[in-house]
């Protein structure tokens, strides 16, 4: 098991009571969106789907790489590793 | 506090800049500052690429790639990213369905309205529960 630094959005934050990044532990990026869901009651539904994956407005990155370009929410995480919750930013005029 | 918006002149005009440089297509990216109760206090304009090319003029999807560099700049300075610009090329600078199905809480969006000789207009909405609301914008 190793302790992960997950960053949360500004738009999540409500989840955290403001906090904008929160310690998790787990041996991997599922595990540890697994512990982090139970910290902070909510949160985890805004962020995976019903099958535990990321949602389609949501990316998870593992450092700098999308967990989606890696082994999805099965990557390893090492200690000290950073996970980013981005929000997908989109819209449009029409 | 009600919603509100502070904007310096000066960030406005580099929102206007990248917005008119873009044109037509509409052009995005992250506002990055300072939150005091209501108000979303932006300190520093970022740019970011647009990955929807298929429909880069009505449509846009920021770079997660840009959203992750813009939040580590902003964590570095002390600050968060407190909104969202982007432009609406021939269209009025309000929300569309669009917009409002993608967006999120907390966060400010700025739209600007411009047309080929220029930006007509720039706006701020927020969301307050399922609805967009526009917000007061101080310089």
């Amino acid at each position: 098991m190793n302790t992960v630094v997950v960053r949360i959005p500004t738009p999540l934050r409500s989840y955290t009571k403001g906090a904008d990044e929160v310690h998790a532990t787990g041996a991997t990026v599922a595990e540890v969106m697994s512990a982090l869901g139970a910290m902070h009651q909510g949160l985890l539904e805004r962020v995976l789907d019903a099958e535990g994956e990321p949602r389609q407005f949501v990316n998870i990155y593992l450092g700098a790489r999308n967990v989606r370009a890696l082994q999805g929410m099965s990557t390893p995480v090492g200690e000290g590793d950073v996970i980013s919750i981005i929000p997908a930013v989109a819209g449009g005029a029409t | 506090m009600a919603a509100a918006l502070r904007l310096p002149e000066s960030l406005r005009d580099t929102v206007h800049a990248f917005a008119r440089h873009g044109y037509p297509h509409e052009t995005c990216g992250l506002l990055l500052g300072t939150r005091d109760g209501g108000e979303n206090r932006v300190t520093l304009v970022r740019q970011a690429r647009n990955v929807n090319s298929a429909r880069a003029r009505d449509r846009y999807e920021v770079d997660p790639n840009d959203f992750l560099a813009a939040d580590r700049e902003a964590r570095a300075a002390g600050l968060d990213i407190v909104g969202i610009w982007h432009s609406h090329p021939d269209h009025p600078a309000r929300p569309s369905e669009t917009d409002r199905a993608s967006a999120w809480p907390e966060w400010s969006y700025v739209i600007i309205s411009l047309q080929r000789d220029g930006v007509r207009e720039l706006r701020s909405w927020r969301l307050n529960g399922a609805d967009f609301e526009e917000e007061v914008i101080r310089a």
